[in-house]
Parts: structure tokens; sequence; C-alpha cells
């Protein structure tokens, strides 16, 4: 294998990855708040006694977690212009697919880190006369958050790998401009190499921040 | 609200407390007056502790009416099946709550929060005081069980017997009209027991109305005025404490006793 590695052209359009760069960072921002704070209410919703609220919410988790997330997207794109009297764009359509999922995957990881909160605490919440909404927001869930740091980690890297899927809209992320580029001069190795590297190079000092708060939230324990 | 030494501070009539098909309360009478110190004696599995949660609602009565200060908690749902049932609000319940403090066997602290804020945290989130007054407060309370000097600690660095003083302080802070202990030393280590029960005698002795479900038979005997022992959902035996633990009139107080005194020396 010789191959003649040629990054010439990657480098000539670096903008259009730049573009590109920014395009990804933008679904990945909308999904992340969106999709993780969508989740925490389907999560409640699911941990409640109330039929009313737990049923929409389980079979919103069940359908969502069921059905690719690339089908969701395509769907929004597709299908639901029809249904609806609005415009939908790449970039509504693959934060809508990408959100939903997550808030779907984050619901469970929310509801587990909750269920795992010892009994005890909820009855010394409320034998100080905190309601329950007051317990789950002031003594529950700060617990339940810090053990559920490396689950939602995962989450966070999976929403920013999925942002790719919103290439098959063609929004203009960095997979779809770097398949631009490679269409220029038929060199789709060295394009997808730095691609991948600059998913690397982005994601791996971001986890990284992650375990050192997970440290830093260790220290009460 | 206050009410006069003639008057109960807790009246609970025809108490009971079903599990599925388990009665583990099966109709409990008391009268509790300012000032009351009792201690609350029985097996395992006699009942005490659920009597004892009954009364700040951690667990739901299956009927029967509980009365603080001449005010019934809940209003009654029409009778089925014979059975008085009652409806509480979260609204009522969280009132309950501030005036009946409890202190639990396994001190439930918050252990994402300092001593310090644990003792703020009702006062902040409950009673809506201000930061500065909660501090001053919290810092009072933990200075009367003796540990100003770990205010900032986190829970996972205290002992087992500063961890029930910080769950007695917060519990104080407060300001109950009526303290709920739940065998509050049970998981203590036995050179620990005695710092908790120091300071639940000093609590005594300032005339509160002390409710304690305890295994320490030596500390019940000096510091209640009353002693129950339970028995099959049932208050079995009560009287003074030289009533119930000297001179025990009836076979399973007798028993129990025996069965306590079984390794003294």
């Amino acid at each position: 294998m010789d191959y003649p590695w040629n990054f010439a052209s990657v480098f000539a359009n670096s903008d259009a990855l730049l573009v590109g760069a920014i395009g990804t960072l933008r679904i990945f921002l909308i999904c992340l708040v969106s999709g993780l704070s969508l989740g925490l209410f389907v999560g409640l919703a699911r941990y409640s006694t109330r039929r009313a609220l737990y049923i929409p919410a389980s079979a919103f988790v069940e359908f969502f977690r069921n059905t690719p997330v690339l089908v969701q997207i395509l769907w929004f794109y597709f299908a639901l212009p029809m249904l609806v009297p609005f415009e939908i764009s790449p970039l509504m359509a693959a934060s809508l697919g990408i959100s939903l999922n997550s808030a779907a995957f984050s619901a469970e990881i929310y509801r587990g880190g909750i269920q795992s909160i010892d009994k005890g605490q909820w009855e010394g919440a409320r034998a100080l006369g905190m309601t329950t909404a007051q317990a789950m927001r002031r003594i529950v869930l700060p617990q339940a958050l810090k053990r559920m740091l490396p689950a939602m980690t995962n989450r966070g890297i999976e929403i920013f790998k999925m942002s790719t899927l919103a290439s098959a809209v063609s929004y203009a992320e960095m997979l779809q401009q770097g398949k631009l580029i490679a269409s220029l001069d038929y060199n789709p190795i060295e394009v997808y190499t730095v691609i991948a590297l600059a998913f690397f190079v982005f994601l791996f000092p971001l986890v990284q921040a992650t375990y050192a708060l997970e440290r830093k939230l260790r220290r009460s324990d | 609200m206050t009410s006069t030494p003639n008057e109960p501070l807790l009246r609970i009539r025809d108490l009971h407390k079903q599990f599925g098909h388990n009665e583990v309360l099966k109709g409990i009478d008391l009268d509790v007056f300012p000032g009351d110190r009792i201690a609350i004696l029985g097996a395992s599995g006699s009942g005490k502790s659920t009597l004892l949660r009954c009364i700040n609602f951690m667990e739901t009565p299956s009927s029967g009416t509980i009365e603080i200060a001449g005010q019934t908690i809940g209003t009654a749902l029409p009778e089925r099946l014979g059975k008085q049932e009652r409806r509480y609000t979260e609204t009522e319940l969280t009132r309950v709550r501030q005036r009946a403090g409890m202190v639990f066997q396994q001190f439930n602290l918050f252990p994402h929060m300092s001593a310090l804020d644990n003792v703020t945290e009702g006062l902040r989130t409950v009673q809506k005081m201000s930061r500065e007054d909660a501090i001053l407060k919290a810092r009072a309370q933990l200075d009367r069980v003796g540990l100003s000097d770990k205010a900032s600690e986190y829970p996972s660095r205290l002992s087992g017997g500063q961890k029930q003083r910080v769950a007695i302080a917060r519990a104080l802070a407060m300001e109950p009209e009526l303290l709920l202990f739940d065998e509050p030393t049970s998981a203590l280590d036995p050179e620990l027991v005695g710092e908790v029960l120091r300071v639940i005698r000093a609590l005594a002795q300032e005339s509160r109305t002390i409710l304690l479900v305890t295994h320490e038979i030596g500390f019940a005997y000096h510091f209640a005025n009353r002693v129950l022992f339970i028995a099959d959902g049932q208050i079995y035996e009560s009287g003074t404490p030289a009533e119930v633990l000297k001179n025990p009139r009836k076979k399973r107080t007798q028993d129990f006793l025996a069965r306590h005194n079984e390794f003294n020396f």
C-alpha cells in the first residue's frame, strides 16, 4: 500500500470545513440543551405515580428509543412538512430527531438516577416539611445528577457524533462539507481522516473535563 | 398554636395501620401532654416505629384520627366497609411535619451538604428564612449539640454520633412542638451512644415534648415520665418507668425485659 496521501484539497477548502464545524457545534448545542432538559421532564413523568403523566411519558420513551434517529430526521424533513403548514429546515429536522431521541434516552438515565437515591433522603426532606417538589429539587435531584454524570457524558458524546446524521438532509455540518470536498478531487480518504480527527480533537478534551468535574463532585463523598 | 397543660398536645384515637394484608397497628389510643417524655418499647415488628411514623405522617394511617393541639389532621372520607379513612393534603402534612420534628435511626442527613447547610436547609426552603438568619439559628443549634466546630464538614467526614447530633440540630432548628426519635442510637457503635443520649436528656430537661422509640431500657427509665410497651400493634402495658420497667404486671412485658437483661452483669 503506497497510497499517495494528498491533503491539498482539504486544506484549500478549510473554510468550508470551518463552516461545517460551526454547523456541527450548532446542532450539538441545540440538541444537548433541549434533549437533556426535555429528558428531565420526561424522566420525572416516568417516575411519577400519576398515570396521566406516566403513560404518555412511557409511550414517548419507547417510541423514540425504538426507532432509528436517521429515519426520524428524514421523516421530520420529508413527511412532516406535508402535515404542518410551515417549512421545516434541515437544521430543524435534524435537531428534532436528535433531541427527541436524546430526550428518550436521557429520561431513562434521570429516572434510574432518581430511583437510586435512598428512601431515607426523601424521608429526611419530608420530615422537615418539604413538599415532594422541594425534596426533589433540593435533595434528591442534586445527588442523582452527580451519579448520572458518567451516563450523561456518554449521552453528550452520542449527541455530538449523531450530528453527522444531519448530512442526510444536506445540512452543512462537518460530514456534509466533507462529502462536498471529497467530490472535488475524489480523495475521500484524506477528507474523512481529517473529519474523524477533528471529532476526536474536540471530544477528547471535553470528556477529560467531565472527568475533572466528577472528581470535584466526589469531594463530599 | 400552643395548648394549655391539661389539653393534650397530641391525641391519637383508634389508630390502625395496614401494609397490604398485614395489620401493624391495631387500634392505638394515646394522649400526649405538653412536656411529656414518652419512651416507646417493644420487640422488633411490634409496630412501635410505625406508631411514631404515623404521627408525622411518614406513614399514612389506614384509619383513626391524629389531633395536634386540638386540630384533627386530614378530612374524613365517606365510610367504606366500616372503615373511616381520611384524606391528607400535602400542604397540611408539610405543616404537621414542621410541628412534629423527627430524628431517624439512619440519620438521613443530606450527604451533598455540609453540617451547617443540613441545618439551614429546612429553614431556607420550608420556612423561607433569610440566609443570614438561617445561618445564625443553625449555628446556635449546632452549638447546642456540641458541634459548632464541625459546621463546614460534610456528613461523610463525621462519626455516627456526630451525624445523629447534626440530625437533632436539624430537627430542633425548625422549632417543633413535638420531637419524635425513631431508635436514634440503634445504628451507632456502643461507644457513640452516650453522646447522643446526653443531647436527648438535655432536651428532656428543657421540658420539651418528646416521644422516643428505643431499645436503651436504662435510658428510658431515667428519661421518661411514661413508658409504653407495644406488642402486636397495641399498647400492651403503660405507666411510669418504675411501674413498667421495674414491676411489669403483664407476662409479655416481663419476658421482654428478661430477654433484655439476660446478659447484664
